[in-house]
């Protein structure tokens, strides 16, 4: 019941901001704050009552759905230790871009109405346990960021909003396959029943599937070479887009790898790991060198997205408890890190109108609260020890050295480019010579800026001094997760 | 009485047909009540099924001509219901065209009852009585506008639809020289005792009732009439077309080639004929509707792609064990989630081309900004055309590739969902230009009461089941379990 109400609270609250009158249209952004409170207080509530000894599922609903002839399709949803944290990130975030979402004036009902439909199906991925279940919240998502980033969005919007669609529904049109394929051989969605299944390939070798349900799940995360949809994407969309779509659309990535290629076919994922660490360090160095030529601030975080999101696919690719859980730490960290680094550049850019960094600098004197936000934001973004971003990397090497010692060679170059290119960037932005032009700008001062960024940094430390609060959860259920791979 | 409680429905829809011609006759002055008069009737009719479907007591008339099983039921209330629709959307066209008023409502209603007739006949000659009867009436139709191209589409289909016509004729003759009889359940007796020793001869006979049928169902290659006809015909009228006897003819194609022909010989043969025509079909439909710049011509070419899709049921009989009737149910499924689907963006077409006086994409431009729920509406249907989820038509998609995997057909499924892809950009397409084109017109408008009436129940009905497609899923499972599989 918990999670059902989870999952739905932000859609009735997207209701409830569409039924709201013309006259009171600016109330729209209070709706949907309490909505997104709500959530956040649920997912908190689940977060402390979660039984980290329990083995299996928590919270779990259960229902049948629709009978497709032959079997169900049910409505089926619960929680792990690798989906509990991915929940309260989402609904932390969803906070954080409904706050930053204060500044939008245009069509503001509609606007909170798609912004919570979005939240509401990426806590869907995150808690479906039935397949298909999950492939509709999948899918849902699609609508909403496409009409946000090609209604609210700037630039080459409608460019970017259809070119994010195509790779999205062309990754998934795979994933239905592979969904198909492998329901079909075990009569039914439900992923724990898939999860203990073994498949014969008649109707698709088993390879194949693997590989559609990998390709749904890269484009997502997005890895090279299916990342291009992504620097668009991020530059047009409007900032609390950037940050649900960096902070937690791309997660959904890295859980449905973890969650369905690694658990319902271990064996398949075992032979091919050596390319999940071969793309893994390709995109972790790919994104870094690209990231280094970047000029629009946006873009530059968004190339350090995809080498970030290697990392993840890294930390997978050893098929060690310790590798996965710093994957999923990574993707907590860089959901929170690479969100408050999306909510500075939307707090500047809503002042400055530019995000070329060569019209930017010294900034640091005429906003010095927001240049001390983007700092850490930055240094966090870099993996520095004691902020969330350095436990995972760490976690993610320890676990991978082992297996593909070079791999993690090579990916630890990526890290020093990643205080090249963030070093660098503070350095032109926030600090350098003073600019006249930016002399009448205000620094941060709303309440809703200060309480955003106030609460992701204090997060950002929260798991870099204190991992265990994540780990003690995500451990024990990777664990069960590697049984099978083991045996 | 017994004869006539079973005709009931057709009946009903005969009658009134009859009586709007009367009272346009008598009373000239009420002509506006003429659309009322035959939705009067089409509920009657309607009731007339519910209470079969209430007594549970289905039966056969005419020496079992007529079956009266939940099969047909199930087409009666779509066919209803499809027809309803095209009154009421036809409302505001004809009140404008002016003329004949009274013949355009009476021969929708006569198409109806023949459409209803197909859905009920087990035996050849009255399904070629039931096609006639619903075709001609359609023949009409289709160049009841007073423009050249409508002319020209009735001409055309008229001429098709005759050759279509003799093909089948010659197929079922066929049938009769080798079985002796036209009784479908005859037919398979004669097929399951000496049917494999004239394989051939069924071979040939089924070639031609596949290419007749393929005629109506508007299937690759029998589809070339379809985008003029479409485009040139009333817009109302190309909507009923576009779902009525499609639907009707696969309503019978299934239950011919499941019941007479399903023996286990011959159906290997015919699935795959099946299948080979709706690869092409989907594919062939969709590249072409994505090139289409109008926009009752892109439906038309995406109506063959869809009937592809139907094809995936029918060619999915080979389903083992007790599920062999999933692909005849996903083929109602189909047809049904595909008739409000495909209507509600015809009505919304209607009701936009009233406006703006044209049919071309580009000139949706910026919709959504001058009528947000006829924009909001279109790109529901069109979302569930392409069969995105939450809507109807991902589930029937969902449960005709299920029936095709099962049916061993994966190579099949592959390709729909390929082409579900390549509809995505053309459905899609349209919803584009009206949330993010720019309008040079501004000014907004509403649909009218009829046209905003049946498009609010179309799209309700695509969102409701879109969530919660069980009720629709088991009523088309009870109507294809009614069909008489005597192969099994």
């Amino acid at each position: 019941v918990e999670l059902t109400a989870l999952v739905f609270v932000p859609s009735v609250a997207a209701v409830l901001v569409l039924l709201l009158p013309r006259a009171y249209e600016n109330l729209a952004r209070y709706v949907a704050l309490a909505g997104s409170l709500v959530a956040l207080g649920i997912s908190l509530y689940m977060f402390f009552g979660f039984d980290v000894d329990a083995q299996g599922f928590q919270y779990v609903v259960r229902e049948d759905w629709v009978d497709i002839g032959a079997f169900n399709l049910q409505y089926f949803m619960g929680v792990d230790g690798l989906s509990m944290p991915l929940l309260v990130l989402t609904t932390v975030l969803t906070t954080a871009s409904v706050l930053v979402s204060f500044s939008v004036t245009r069509r503001q009902r509609a606007y909170y109405a798609l912004l919570l439909v979005l939240s509401t199906s990426v806590l869907g991925v995150f808690s479906a346990l039935d397949f298909m279940l999950f492939f509709l919240f999948w899918e849902l998502e699609l609508f909403p960021m496409f009409l946000l980033i090609a209604v609210w969005g700037s630039g080459r919007k409608e460019y970017s909003a259809t070119k994010f669609v195509l790779y999205t529904i062309a990754g998934s049109a795979f994933m239905l396959v592979a969904i198909l394929v492998l329901a079909f051989n075990a009569n039914t969605f439900d992923i724990e029943v898939l999860g203990r299944s073994t498949f014969s390939g008649t109707l698709l070798p088993l390879t194949w599937v693997f590989l559609f349900l990998f390709i749904g799940f890269a484009v997502k995360l997005p890895i090279f070479p299916l990342h291009t949809w992504l620097p668009d994407a991020h530059s047009d969309a409007p900032t609390a887009v950037s940050v649900m779509l960096a902070g937690v659309l791309l997660k959904m990535g890295g859980y449905g790898i973890i969650r369905m290629c690694v658990t319902i076919l271990p064996e398949t994922a075992d032979d091919y790991s050596l390319w999940f660490a071969i793309i893994g360090s390709v995109s972790i160095l790919y994104g870094a060198f690209v990231t280094l030529r970047q000029t629009d601030m946006k873009r530059l975080i968004a190339y350090s997205s995809v080498s970030h999101m290697g990392l993840v696919l890294l930390g997978i690719s050893a098929l060690g408890t310790t590798g996965i859980t710093g994957a999923t730490y990574q993707m907590l960290a860089h959901g929170l890190i690479t969100g408050l680094l999306f909510v500075m550049v939307g707090l500047m850019y809503d002042r400055t109108h530019t995000r070329d960094i060569g019209r930017l600098g010294g900034l640091a004197r005429q906003m010095p609260l927001w240049a001390t936000g983007t700092v850490f934001a930055g240094f966090a973004s870099l993996g520095l020890p004691a902020l969330a971003g350095f436990v995972a990397e760490v976690t993610v090497f320890v676990g991978t050295f082992d297996r593909y010692e070079w791999a993690v060679l090579l990916s630890i170059l990526g890290v020093v480019l990643s205080a090249g290119y963030i070093l660098w960037m503070v350095e032109r932005v926030v600090f350098g010579p003073v600019r006249p032009e930016w002399n009448e700008l205000t620094d941060q001062r709303h309440w809703w800026e200060h309480s955003t960024v106030a609460g992701l940094a204090a997060l950002i430390i929260l798991l870099g001094v204190y991992p265990p609060l994540m780990t003690d959860m995500i451990n024990p259920a990777i664990e069960t997760i590697m049984q099978r791979v083991g045996s | 009485v017994n004869t006539i409680d079973v005709v009931g429905p057709q009946f009903a829809v005969l009658v009134t047909a009859g009586l709007v011609l009367l009272v346009d006759a008598l009373l000239p002055q009420q002509r506006r009540l003429l659309p009322f008069l035959a939705l009067l009737g089409l509920a009657v009719s309607a009731a007339w099924t519910a209470s079969w479907v209430a007594r549970d007591d289905y039966q056969t008339a005419f020496d079992g001509t007529l079956s009266l099983d939940q099969y047909a039921a199930f087409f009666y209330f779509l066919f209803a219901g499809i027809t309803a629709t095209v009154v009421l959307a036809s409302i505001d066209w004809v009140n404008r065209a002016g003329r004949g008023q009274s013949e355009y409502y009476a021969l929708v209603l006569t198409t109806c009852a023949g459409l209803m007739l197909l859905a009920a006949a087990r035996d050849l000659i009255t399904i070629y009585v039931a096609l006639e009867l619903s075709s001609i009436p359609q023949y009409i139709l289709a160049g009841w506008g007073k423009d050249q191209r409508s002319s020209e589409a009735g001409l055309k289909y008229l001429l098709l639809g005759a050759i279509a016509s003799s093909l089948l004729l010659y197929g079922m003759a066929l049938l009769y020289g080798f079985a002796g009889t036209t009784s479908l359940g005859g037919i398979a007796e004669a097929v399951g005792s000496n049917g494999e020793a004239n394989r051939s001869l069924l071979v040939v006979a089924m070639a031609l009732l596949i290419a007749g049928f393929g005629f109506k169902m508007a299937v690759v290659p029998f589809q070339m009439w379809v985008p003029d006809v479409y485009q040139g015909a009333p817009t109302p009228v190309a909507a009923f077309l576009s779902v009525g006897s499609k639907a009707a003819a696969f309503a019978v194609v299934t239950r011919i080639f499941f019941e007479a022909l399903g023996a286990d010989f011959l159906s290997s043969d015919w699935a795959n004929v099946f299948a080979v025509i709706a690869a092409i079909s989907m594919t062939l439909g969709n590249v072409m509707a994505i090139v289409q710049t109008d926009i009752k011509r892109m439906l038309g070419y995406s109506s063959i792609a869809q009937a592809g899709n139907f094809m995936v049921g029918l060619a999915a009989i080979s389903v083992p064990g007790d599920d062999f009737t999933l692909g005849a149910s996903g083929v109602l499924l189909f047809v049904a989630t595909y008739a409000f689907t495909n209507l509600g963006a015809f009505v919304a077409i209607i009701a936009i081309s009233q406006k703006i006086g044209s049919d071309q994409i580009r000139d949706y431009a910026g919709m959504w900004r001058r009528s947000p729920l006829l924009a909001a509406a279109l790109a529901l249907c069109l979302i569930s055309l392409t069969g995105i989820p939450p809507t109807a038509g991902f589930w029937a998609k969902l449960y005709v590739f299920n029936a095709g995997i099962r049916a061993d057909l994966a190579w099949l499924v592959i390709i729909g969902v390929l082409n579900s892809m390549v509809s995505a950009y053309y459905y899609l397409g349209v919803a584009r230009q009206m949330f993010l084109g720019d309008a040079e017109e501004r000014e907004s408008f509403a649909a009218s009461p009829s046209v905003g009436f049946s498009l609010a129940v179309a799209t309700v009905g695509v969102f409701v089941f879109g969530i919660i497609p069980m009720p629709l899923i088991s009523v088309a499972q009870d109507a294809a379990g009614a069909l008489d599989i005597i192969a099994r």
